[in-house]
This record gives structure tokens, C-alpha cells and sequence, in this order.
């Protein structure tokens, strides 16, 4: 076998002895021979009734190639353990692939259902009229269809021939979820085992025979130019065999290994043209947004006339600064161009991305271009880029032969794609009780798609209305955006604006709470507490939804009863991908330092698929969340990001880790989000802990400096 | 370029490259055992740990000269009869999210357990803040090296 089939058709389960296979996609037939039953692009079933189901989403730790297939399997009324997974690399059939924005189970809960449903009825069709009986009395349960009458079976494998003859309905019915027996249990994630015994393959260890390997060298100050380069030391490094010019900003040093890659780099003499930000710092950025603030804004949310309403004002400003995604495998992938095709293996987020900009790049068809899709060492919105598939592809053009491009953690923090930085003013006016009679939510922030040259109709972040929502049903209310500028290049990371929003609204309301001198919990019920419709772009929000998750996180966390001593405790809730969250925060003070001991973090995000995946996603969100509020913080000085590694950008480590206990409310309603909204309530959560605390409010993240 | 001779997994290895070369781009380039990681390149993560003689090191900052005539253990070699305990409960406690760190995580765990069969919530926590995991998987981590230990889930 080819070190592609082996190592990609390696047997993930059979160390667990689950049996659960993972491959990469074969858009055609199945490996028998024989014919299979496969009525849509999401499912195969083998004459020997192995089901396969093609994950059209990409793993980063999410669980989607669990997940996914679980929601497919269940309509089909499959034998899980017969259960075969591929991944799909780019493609036509499954429409937009994008992993992100929460919105894997959330795009892909209509489609895979009935598909498998779809599969369900044409088996039953198929053994009804080989066993010539009505359809009635057939039924299908665990990958074989039954006939109760006269106790015949036949799995499905014995139906793979009939059912590929039958018309393929275009109208089936769902299962109600009160019959559900895969959707909500807690299956064994289906990558679990390859990932303990280091046989999982992520893109920076897939291998082609004869590739060689590359690094570049990238101009560090934003925007610069190569001048010239010499590569006299570079190729006296055993193993260096080409350096050159792969674009007006990077030099491929290629070696056929890694060190010696990295080697070549560092005794590459290279020189650049800093170009127009060689004088940019932080302090430019912050100025920046101060002064954009008083351009006109766009409306993103208008209830009632917060002109008119009268009584007590509050303002305040809150900051928050440029953040990396900083996921543990940094940026790689490997290309094999020849001539009139180039094949990609790409850990993405985006492979129809990668394809498209690949083939515009070395100026080929996109239907020339192949992009598999590999496993990644996280990806929290960094790999929504498409870089470094494009220099995989213009080094194996340069070279004539295969080659994986990989960046050190050094070039994955400093030539990264950053979270904004931004600014947000808001100002309220409290009523004789001392509640919002009027709120005003300015958001001052560079938008992301408008640096890329996408659409921002209506001068509005096409993000923002899947992550600035209103939370509160205030009477006069209005969240307004202004698109600010920067030439700092800008990315979605885990939660993207909502991270913001939320930080500055809950800490907000916190403020007000204080001023009005009411309890944190019972001034947010208050604003919840009627049953109200908050229509926000296309989606709609609940606050009925919002006051369960922040009632059910008070009950759970204790807020009724007092905290132990020393301790204090603070809390926030948002919504954002179409679900509500809530988090209570339990802090000691230690040397001037918050540190977090609990977490109670309750979602309503609909229908929840796998519990154990949930609780992951929310644990870890929390621990991301943490990390951005405690110290992630991205600076420029002389037109360079300063931080270079995990020493002076740290993640959060074991012994800063909080206990997170994790609540879903029980709920039928479609699934939505779960990998970004346990992210945005955190930092407000915590700096409220810190104000109940030392009476200082923090208005500028991150919280330690 | 040096001819260096080690154990890697049982077998007897020899390599020749550059003696500076960190061990961890021989076990993955030259070895093709791509189990263990790169995550920093600087001691930072430990996404590369290995065992030398016994002791969990840094593979990305310990040059391969440093290992010439020693005894490596990597994850490919850590259950040499099938699963380690603590592979087990990584996958009892169903432990990984994206994984890429969970091989040097089972690595410095396993050195632990091998000097502290039955450690504390805080011995736990002392041998393992080294080694980063951005997904947040930590707690499962200490609940993993707990079941591994036979201790239950105790804190």
C-alpha cells in the first residue's frame, strides 16, 4: 500500500476495539466491487452491510466526526457499530464545507437527518417488495428491516441491489426525539483511540514518498516587502536544496527534512522593505478606534427611542486588545503539484477555500485541484485562513515536486490572523429603580470581512448578527457598530465579536446593578423576567431561553447561599450562534491575582446530540475563555507582533484550570452552537467575581495586563 | 553529520544527522515515528516529551548526541503488550479533543506514575503543568491519571 492508504486507512478503532473506521472519501463505489446502496453523497452501504457516512465538516477537536454521523445513523436506524467514517475533502456535493461559526450540527441537522431517513424508507421499500408484503409491516431497527408478522429480517447489506432501483423520496418523515437512541447518548467519540496511541494523522505528519520539506521566511513587520535575499550559508545546510522567491513577501527555504529547513532559514541573509506600518505600535490602534468613534454608526438593534428616555446616566468604555488563536499544532500542509493538477492535505477549516485560492495561485481550474482534508491539532478559527495551503502549492510548483510547508510557533503567532482589537461605549439610563429605562451599545472595531474585501452590506461585519445580539428586554435599546480600520490583518477566533459584546455589555450591567444597589442575579432576572421576542437580523431571541440558563446556573452554583469565605463569586450570560448561555464564576483573590476555582456553566443550545461532547466543547471553551481574559494580548511595536512563543503568550495551564460543571436544559428545539458560546460570559463573569471581591472594575482586558 | 546509535522503542537505532539535531525531528523525519509532537520548539509545551532512561524530556530542545547510546521511549513504544493503563483511560475518561498534545501529555503522565504509582491531586498537577493543552482537556487529564493509578476519580 501506498504510505497514503496506509497510514489514512489505519484501523482507528481497532486498538479500543470499537471497529469504527476512518478514511478519506472516495467520491465513487464502494472498495467490493459489488454494488452499493449509496441514494445521496452522505451514506454507503456495502453488500456486506458496513455503513459508511462522509463527514463534510473537518475534525479539530470538536467531534464532528462523531457527531455528524450520529445524527445520520439515527434516522437510518443503523447498527453504530457497523459504522464506517470518511472524511470529505473539498468538494461539489455537500454545499458549503466551512467549519465554523458553531454551525456544524447546527447546517447539517436537516441535511444528514434525511438522508438517512430517505435511506430508511428505500430499505424498508426494498424488503417489502422482495418479501412481497406492504411496506406497513416492515419496520427498520439496528441495520436490519424486520417483518413482525412472519419474524423475517434482512440486514441491509442484503438489500444494497433492490433499493439502489427504487426512486429516492423526496419527502420523508423525521423521527420524533422521544425515539431517539443514538441522538443524545454519550457514544465514544470515534477518533478517541488513534489519538492516544499516536497513530492519528494531522496534517503536519502526513507524508508522500520523496517529499521534501520548507519553511519561509516572512517579512515581520506587517505589509513588508522582500527587498533581496542571499542563500550562500542557506545551501552549505546538509539537506537544503532549493531557496527562492515564492511571493513579494516570502522566501521557501526547502531541505529534506525539518531541521534542516529551519536551518537554511536561519542562516538565510534576507533583507525586506518595511513598507507603510514600520512606525505602527498599539497605542496608534487604540488611538485609532478612539477616534473612529465618532464616526456614524450602523444599527444592528433599535428598540423603542433611546434619545427620549430620561433618568440617571451611565457611561462607561470598554477595551479589548488584538488576540491569537495560538491552536497547539502550528500552521503546515503538504502539496504535490504536477503540471495540470496539484493535490493538497490540508488541516482547514476550509477546503473549498484552499481549492479555490490554490488554483488562482499556480493558475489552475479549481476542478484541478484536490484538497484532502486531514485531522488538526486545533483550529479555533486559524485555519479558516487559507495561507498556508497557498504556499504548500506555489513551493511544490517552484520545486516540481511534493513538499510539506511548515510554520514554527514563532511564525504561527506573528504572522497569524488576530482577533480585533476594539472599543465599546455604553450608556444607559436608569429608571426610579434604578433599571434601564434606555441602553446604548457603541461597538467600535475593525471588521474582518471588510479587511478580506468581502461584503459588509449596510457597513455591518457579516459576523455580527450571529454574535451581538440583544440579551435584555429593555424598552429602549439600541447596539450600534462602527467599522473601524486597521492594517493589522484580522481573523475569526473561537466566539469572534461576541467575545467582545459580551465583555462589555455584562460587565455593564454589572455596573449598574451596583449602582442601583441590587443584587447581580436578581437585576438580570429583572430585565428577563417577561416573556419576550427579540427579533435580531434573521434569527430571534428569547428571553424566557436567557432567564432558564441564568436561573439554572444560580440554582446550581448556590447563589441563594453565601460563598465560603475568602471566596467571591460573579456572573454573566449572553447569547451567541443561536444559543443562550450562562456562567457563574468563583474566584480567591491571591496576591492581587483572581484565581478561579468554579465554574457553572449552563447552555440551552436546542437538541443536544452527544452530552460528552458537549461537556467537552464547554470545559474547554471555559479554559480557552479564561486564558483570552487572564493575559491574551497581542502588541505591535515597530509594525511587528511582539509575542513569539508560549512564554510570553500563555495558555492556560493545569494548575490554573477551574473545576467546570456543565448543565444542558433539557430541550427539542433544533440544535444550535456549542464550540463558541460557553466563550463570550466568562471574562464578564470573572471581572464581576473580581469587583464583588476588591470593588475595582476592570474595563480593559486582558485582566492581568 | 555524526552516526549516533540509540534504543528506540526496544531496537537498537543508528542515525546519521547533524548532532545538533533536536531528537524530535529524527523520531519523526528520520524515524517516522510521528506520535510525538511539535508544538514550540522551545521546552514551552511539551507537546514532544519522550522518555530518555526513563525521564520525560523535551525531545524539540534535547540535540540527538545528548542520547547516544541511551534508551528512548516514545508513545509508538509506551504499551509494549497493547495499551499503557494511562492510554486506556485516556480512553475511559474519553480524554482528547484534537489530540495533538495528548501523546506527550500520556508520555510525562506515564513517567510520573512510573516514580509515583498513586499520586495526589497536586503531584498530578506538578508533573503535568508543563505540557499545554489548548483545548482545555485537563480535567479529564487529572480524572485519566487518577483511573490510570487505580485511585478512582479521587481528588
Amino acid at each position: 500500500m501506498s504510505p497514503l492508504s496506509r497510514r489514512e486507512f489505519v484501523a482507528a478503532g481497532v486498538a479500543a476495539g470499537t471497529g469504527l473506521v476512518i478514511g478519506f472519501y472516495l467520491p465513487h463505489g464502494s472498495r467490493s466491487g459489488k454494488r452499493a446502496f449509496s441514494p445521496n453523497a452522505y451514506l454507503r452501504i456495502s453488500p456486506d452491510s458496513k455503513v459508511t457516512i462522509v463527514v463534510a465538516r473537518s475534525e479539530m477537536g470538536q467531534g464532528v466526526r462523531t457527531a455528524l454521523p450520529m445524527i445520520l445513523a439515527e434516522e437510518l436506524e443503523a447498527d453504530w457499530k457497523q459504522i464506517e467514517i470518511e472524511q470529505a475533502g473539498a468538494s461539489t456535493l455537500f454545499g458549503d464545507q466551512t467549519t465554523g461559526g458553531s454551525a456544524s450540527i447546527r447546517t447539517t441537522w436537516d441535511p444528514m437527518r434525511k438522508a438517512g431517513a430517505a435511506a430508511r424508507e428505500m430499505l424498508i421499500s426494498a424488503a417489502a417488495l422482495t418479501w412481497g408484503v406492504p411496506r406497513s409491516g416492515c419496520t427498520a431497527e439496528n441495520g436490519a428491516i424486520k417483518h413482525a408478522a412472519s419474524g423475517r429480517s434482512l440486514a441491509y447489506g442484503e438489500l444494497t441491489e433492490k433499493a439502489s432501483t427504487l426512486p429516492i423520496p423526496t419527502d420523508v418523515t423525521l423521527k420524533a426525539s422521544k425515539d431517539y437512541k443514538i441522538v443524545g447518548q454519550r457514544l465514544p467519540r470515534v477518533d478517541t483511540p488513534s489519538k492516544v496511541t499516536g497513530e492519528a494523522v494531522f496534517g503536519i505528519d502526513f507524508r508522500l514518498p520523496g517529499m521534501k520539506f520548507a519553511v519561509l521566511s516572512r517579512c515581520l513587520t506587517i505589509g513588508g516587502k522582500l527587498a533581496n535575499f542571499d542563500d550562500k550559508e542557506s545551501k552549505k545546510i546538509s539537506g537544503v536544496s532549493y531557496v527562492g522567491k515564492i511571493s513579494d513577501a516570502a522566501v521557501a527555504v526547502v531541505a529534506d527534512s525539518v531541521w534542516g529547513a529551519m536551518e537554511g532559514r536561519r542562516t538565510l541573509n534576507v533583507a525586506w522593505n518595511d513598507g507603510p506600518n514600520k512606525e505602527l505600535n498599539t497605542a496608534a490602534v487604540t488611538a485609532s478606534l478612539k477616534r473612529a468613534a465618532s464616526k456614524k454608526s450602523a444599527s444592528l438593534y433599535s428598540a423603542g427611542d433611546t434619545a427620549k428616555a430620561s433618568g440617571r446616566r451611565i457611561t462607561a468604555e470598554y477595551e479589548l486588545p488584538f488576540m491569537a488563536h495560538a491552536p497547539m499544532e502550528p500552521g503546515n500542509c503538504t502539496a504535490h503539484f504536477q503540471g495540470t493538477r496539484c493535490e493538497l492535505w490540508a488541516p482547514t477549516q476550509v477546503p473549498q477555500d484552499c481549492r479555490d485560492s490554490v488554483a488562482q495561485a499556480i493558475g489552475l481550474d479549481p476542478e484541478q485541484v484536490n484538497v484532502n482534508v486531514t485531522l488538526m491539532g486545533g483550529g479555533f478559527g486559524r485555519r479558516l485562513e487559507h495561507d498556508y495551503a497557498v504556499e504548500a502549492a506555489l513551493v511544490s510548483k517552484a520545486i516540481n515536486a511534493p513538499v510539506k510547508v511548515i510554520w514554527t510557533r514563532e511564525d504561527d503567532m506573528r504572522f497569524s490572523t488576530y482577533r480585533p482589537a476594539s472599543l465599546h461605549q455604553l450608556s444607559a439610563a436608569l429608571d426610579g429603580a434604578g433599571f434601564p429605562a434606555a441602553l446604548t451599545h457603541r461597538i467600535i472595531s475593525p471588521s474582518i470581512s471588510g479587511q478580506k474585501g468581502q461584503p459588509t452590506p449596510g457597513g455591518v461585519d457579516p459576523d455580527l448578527p450571529d454574535e451581538a445580539g440583544p440579551v435584555y428586554g429593555i424598552p429602549n435599546y439600541s447596539i450600534e457598530y462602527v467599522m473601524a480600520e486597521t492594517p493589522v490583518p484580522l481573523g475569526w477566533m473561537r466566539s469572534v465579536y461576541a467575545l467582545q459584546a459580551a465583555f462589555a455589555l455584562e460587565s455593564f450591567i454589572d455596573e449598574l446593578a451596583v449602582t442601583a444597589g441590587k443584587d447581580p442575579l436578581q437585576y438580570r432576572l429583572h430585565l428577563l423576567a417577561k416573556d419576550q421576542d427579540l427579533p435580531y437580523f434573521t434569527t430571534t431571541w428569547h428571553t424566557a431561553r436567557m432567564r432558564g440558563v441564568v436561573q439554572l446556573a444560580a440554582e446550581k452554583a448556590g447563589w441563594d447561599k453565601p460563598v465560603p469565605a475568602g471566596r467571591y463569586r460573579g456572573i454573566a450570560c449572553f447569547g451567541c450562534f443561536a444559543s443562550y448561555m450562562a456562567e457563574v464564576v468563583e474566584i480567591t483573590m491571591e496576591n492581587d491575582q483572581p484565581r478561579v476555582h468554579r465554574v457553572v456553566a449552563v447552555v440551552d443550545c436546542g437538541q443536544v446530540v452527544n452530552p460528552s461532547i458537549l461537556e467537552q466543547q464547554i470545559q474547554g471553551g471555559i479554559v480557552y475563555a479564561l486564558a483570552n481574559a487572564l493575559r491574551a494580548k497581542i502588541t505591535i511595536e515597530k509594525g511587528r507582533v511582539v509575542q513569539g512563543n508560549f512564554d510570553d503568550y500563555s495558555p492556560l495551564r493545569m494548575e490554573e484550570t477551574p473545576v467546570v460543571e456543565v448543565y444542558a436544559v433539557p430541550s427539542t428545539e433544533a440544535p444550535s452552537g456549542i464550540g463558541e458560546p460557553s466563550v463570550p460570559p466568562l471574562a464578564p463573569a470573572l471581572c464581576n467575581a473580581i469587583y464583588a471581591a476588591t470593588k475595582k472594575r476592570i474595563r480593559s482586558l486582558p485582566i492581568l495586563g | 553529520m555524526a552516526d549516533i546509535s540509540f534504543r528506540v522503542n526496544g531496537s537498537e537505532k543508528k542515525v546519521s544527522v547533524s548532532p545538533q539535531t533536536p531528537l524530535l525531528w529524527v523520531l519523526r523525519d528520520t524515524l517516522e515515528l510521528t506520535g510525538t509532537k511539535f508544538g514550540c520548539g522551545a521546552g514551552l509545551c511539551g507537546a514532544c516529551t519522550v522518555h530518555v532512561d526513563g525521564s520525560a524530556v523535551r525531545s524539540c530542545s534535547t540535540p540527538v548526541e545528548q542520547v547516544q547510546g541511551k534508551s528512548v521511549v516514545t508513545i509508538e513504544g509506551l504499551g509494549a503488550n497493547g495499551l499503557h493503563a494511562l492510554q486506556q483511560a485516556w480512553i475511559a475518561e474519553e480524554v482528547p479533543q484534537c489530540g495533538y498534545c495528548q501523546t506527550g501529555q500520556i508520555m510525562t503522565a506515564a513517567a510520573l506514575l512510573a516514580k509515583t504509582p498513586s499520586p495526589t491531586d497536586d503531584q498530578i498537577m506538578q508533573a503535568m503543568n508543563g505540557n499545554l493543552c489548548r483545548c482545555g482537556t485537563y480535567e479529564r487529564i487529572r480524572k485519566a491519571v487518577h483511573r490510570a493509578a487505580g485511585n478512582g476519580g479521587a481528588r
